[in-house]
């Protein structure tokens, strides 16, 4: 059993917890994940590690209410505890001095690009990030995010606040004034990171994404979290998260990630029945 | 009285029955049943299936004392040199080990071991359902502590040996659940899962620690371990990695490894959902690939799911296929269609994703290969589609890489496998292994025997004398 020791809101829908795990603590790296279960009968999902303090034996998740597992998760408080985290899992994120450097993220995908920019700026790269939000009332980690970069950009999709429009629209004007980047890392909805993709690619700039894959197992055992990358298959949880996005074959990600549609409707909708969730 | 030369028979469930449900199918035998088998035995001398079994269980002894209705002395016969009796008599391949050799089997029908050390530890888990439990002796503490890696049947036994020696055990398992494939992958049907259930609390009261969600290699090291007072590891990791076929279409929605179908069904208890959270799609058509024990529990828990049809697609003639002949009965039984001497060459997808089609080549047997099989050679113009919503991928598995990647100095064989001396022992000091991760894919008896036989090493070397 895992303790939950700190929870806050940090938006409509994303929620931060903060659990007791020690070895997980010890040995985690930026872009590294775990598996959680949440109790007995609970499914295994995985989670980004979003930052660790391995004095305190902590370490962080931020997650979206989404389904059945995330909403269940969301109920959980303080002095509460998770069955299972298994971590930390997948490759740590390769990281090194390579000049300038944009990160992007997406939604809660901003929680891991935070401890990712951090370190990027503490390599000593010039650390310009963008960071995308449904709306202004979304907007969480702006100063976390401001203190870990050079240059913080932020997008909302209606224009509530920062830019209206997507990421790739604000790393397109950036690129398109003639700024120099040496590498992008992007982290978000799988949609949000085949845009980034698709347009990085034209401009031949290397591009490394965190693939979100169905898991069951993480550790590669199972295959579930299998994608194809550059015409060959990877399991996302062993061979990555990380993949040069470039050779990632978004569009079978993305229809394996609808596998469960109608499952995961019926799922969620016998919850919020029994707990009378929305009345 | 003559020789009875057949067998008492086990019930089972029917067929029409069963293949809607996930409970036992076979239904053991009651006492007067297994006195009758047991009255089979001839007692040799020269007891051959004693050498047949791979952890020498003294078979004739545990047998006259089911005929003398004694079963707290045949079980502690059997405990002497096997500790998971009621997992063994139900998923042994009896019928290539102790009863191939049974002299009985010259005549007629050899004695049904299995079910009969079935019987024996059917009943002494009743009795511990009941809370008489009696452990097999224990030396005193040797305050040294071991720990092993991997909660199967390897690493179980290993476990379970050093214990009784008197050593400090922890078992460190990567999924939330012990077992290894007892667990996750072998269905209910063939091994009810509160059986391994029980074994493990029997284990932690012979002193066996437990610590689940650790996988090695990533929360801990094997270096950790001996920086954590650790005096010798065994890794006990097994073959879990799954091989797909790499053909177009193999990443389309609804194709699985045999092992995540299992582990869904099995271990996440998918086959309860919606009240158990993890799901499982639920094919009408449901091509199986392969032929081994694995396909054929594939393909019986896909009928058992609700599948209307379940297509076992083997490259090969019934004759080759590696399964037990016992799996090959039931299966068929049961309805799943065999489609034999073909193999899938591509997935054909719907515009969403999900597979529809699988185009399939008839094959031909040619020369024998390496492993003594006929090779299949696929015959040219055969290609047929075949109409089907859900394809499961069970063509073997391959070491974990995990243990031997982050260990350094590990030596490891060609498939992965790790490689180990005569006395189980790997190149890096200290550190045994056994099991599926030695020998490749293989059965719950022979990692078992590996188990004890490293935990006979590891205790001499923790003396000195290795
Ligand atoms: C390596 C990795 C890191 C992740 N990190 C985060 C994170 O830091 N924060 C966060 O909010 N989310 C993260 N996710 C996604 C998260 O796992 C899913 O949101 C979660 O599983 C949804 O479960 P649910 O029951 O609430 O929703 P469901 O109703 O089950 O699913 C809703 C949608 O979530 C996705 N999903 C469902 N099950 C899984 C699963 N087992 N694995 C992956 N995706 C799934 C699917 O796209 C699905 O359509 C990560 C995924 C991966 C693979
Ligand atoms: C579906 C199926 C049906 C089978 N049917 C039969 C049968 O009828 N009869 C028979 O005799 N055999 C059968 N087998 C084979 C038999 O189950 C295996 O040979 C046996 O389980 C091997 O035991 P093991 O202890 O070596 O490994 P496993 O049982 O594979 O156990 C290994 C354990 O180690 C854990 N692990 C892996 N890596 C790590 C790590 N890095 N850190 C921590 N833990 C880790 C795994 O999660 C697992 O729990 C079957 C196998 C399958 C898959
Ligand atoms: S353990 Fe297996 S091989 Fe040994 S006696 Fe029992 S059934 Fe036979
Ligand atoms: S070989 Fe068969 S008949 Fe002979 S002792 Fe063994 S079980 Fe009995
Ligand atoms: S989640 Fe099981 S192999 Fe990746």
């Amino acid at each position: 059993m895992f303790k939950i020791l700190k929870k806050e809101v940090l938006a409509p829908k994303t929620i931060l917890m903060e659990t007791y795990a020690p070895l997980i603590a010890k040995k985690a790296e930026p872009g590294q994940f775990i598996v959680i279960r949440v109790n007995e009968k609970g499914e295994r999902i995985p989670l980004t590690i979003a930052d660790f303090n391995r004095e305190q034996g902590t370490i962080t998740m931020v997650f979206q209410e989404i389904g059945k597992t995330t909403n269940l998760l969301g109920t959980k408080n303080v002095g509460d505890a998770i069955s299972d985290i298994l971590g930390p899992l997948g490759n740590p994120t390769e990281t090194d001095r390579y000049g300038t450097v944009v990160t992007i993220g997406g939604g809660v995908g901003i929680a891991p690009v935070y401890p990712l920019s951090r370190k990027l700026k503490s390599l000593g790269n010039k650390v310009i990030s963008i960071i995308g939000y449904r709306s202004k009332d979304f907007v969480f980690w702006e100063e976390r995010m401001r203190s870990s970069s050079d240059e913080l950009l932020i997008a909302t999709n209606d224009g509530s606040y920062g830019a209206k429009g997507f990421v790739t629209d604000v790393l397109k004007n950036l690129i398109d004034k003639g700024t120099h980047i040496d590498r992008i890392y992007a982290i978000g909805p799988a949609i949000m990171m085949k845009a980034v993709a698709d347009l990085t690619r034209e401009y031949k700039i290397k591009t490394i994404v965190s693939l979100n894959s169905l898991m069951v197992c993480g550790m590669g055992m199972c295959g579930a979290c299998r994608i194809t990358v550059g015409g060959e298959t990877k399991f996302t949880c062993a061979d990555g998260p990380d993949f040069d996005a470039h050779l990632v074959n978004f569009d079978e990600l993305m229809k394996r990630l609808n596998t469960y549609k109608k499952e995961e409707k019926i799922s969620f909708e016998k919850w919020k029945e029994e707990v009378g969730y929305g009345a | 009285m003559g020789l009875k030369k057949k067998s008492v028979p086990m019930r089972e469930q029917p067929p029409e029955v069963r293949k809607h449900n996930f409970l036992e199918v076979p239904l053991g035998y009651n006492k007067e049943e297994a006195i009758l088998e047991a009255q089979r035995c001839l007692q040799c001398p020269t007891h051959p299936c004693i050498d047949g079994c791979p952890v020498h269980i003294n078979i004739p002894r545990f047998i006259k004392a089911i005929k003398e209705d004694d079963l707290q002395k045949a079980i502690d016969i059997i405990h002497e040199s096997n500790l998971l009796p009621a997992i063994t008599g139900r998923v042994c391949p009896q019928e290539d080990q102790c009863q191939a050799v049974c002299v009985m089997g010259n005549v007629g029908d050899p004695v049904s071991i299995g079910r009969l050390e079935r019987y024996v530890a059917d009943w002494e888990l009743e009795k511990r359902k009941k809370g008489e439990v009696s452990l097999p002796p224990k030396m005193p503490p040797k305050n040294k502590k071991v720990a092993i890696i991997g909660s199967g049947p390897a690493g179980l036994s290993c476990a379970a040996d050093l214990a009784k020696m008197g050593y400090d055990v922890t078992i460190f398992e990567g999924f939330h659940k012990t077992g290894g494939v007892l667990t996750y992958g072998i269905p209910e049907f063939r091994l009810p899962k509160w059986i391994v259930e029980e074994e493990k609390k029997f284990f932690e009261q012979l002193g066996v620690k437990f610590q689940t969600d650790v996988l090695i290699g990533r929360t801990l090291t094997i270096k950790d371990l001996f920086n954590e007072k650790f005096e010798a590891v065994f890794i006990g990791v097994g073959a879990g990695l799954p091989r797909f076929m790499h053909i177009p279409g193999e990443n389309l929605d609804n194709i699985y490894s045999a092992n995540e179908f299992l582990t869904r069904v099995n271990l996440m208890k998918a086959y309860k959902f919606p009240e158990y959270d993890t799901p499982i799609k639920v094919g009408k058509r449901v091509a199986v690939i392969g032929g081994g024990n694995v396909a054929m529990d594939a393909a019986r828990t896909a009928l058992r799911l609700g599948a209307e049809h379940v297509y076992l697609i083997y490259r090969r003639s019934r004759k080759e296929m590696p399964a037990r002949e016992e799996e090959i009965e039931h299966a068929e039984q049961e309805g799943i269609e065999f489609m034999l001497l073909t193999n899938p060459i591509r997935y054909i997808g719907d515009e969403n994703g999900f597979v529809k089609q699988a185009e399939c080549i008839k094959m031909k047997l040619g020369e024998e290969d390496a492993s003594g099989r006929r090779r299949p050679i696929p015959i040219e113009g055969s290609e047929f589609k075949l109409d089907i919503d859900q394809v499961i991928v069970a063509i073997g598995t391959t070491p974990n890489p995990i243990v031997p990647k982050t260990t350094e100095g590990l030596k490891t064989g060609r498939h992965g496998t790790i490689w180990v001396d005569e006395n189980l022992q790997t190149s890096v000091k200290g550190v045994f292994a056994g099991g599926d991760i030695v020998t490749g894919a293989a059965t719950v008896i022979t990692a078992m025997g590996a188990g004890r036989k490293a935990a006979a090493s590891i205790d001499k070397y923790l003396k000195g004398e290795l």
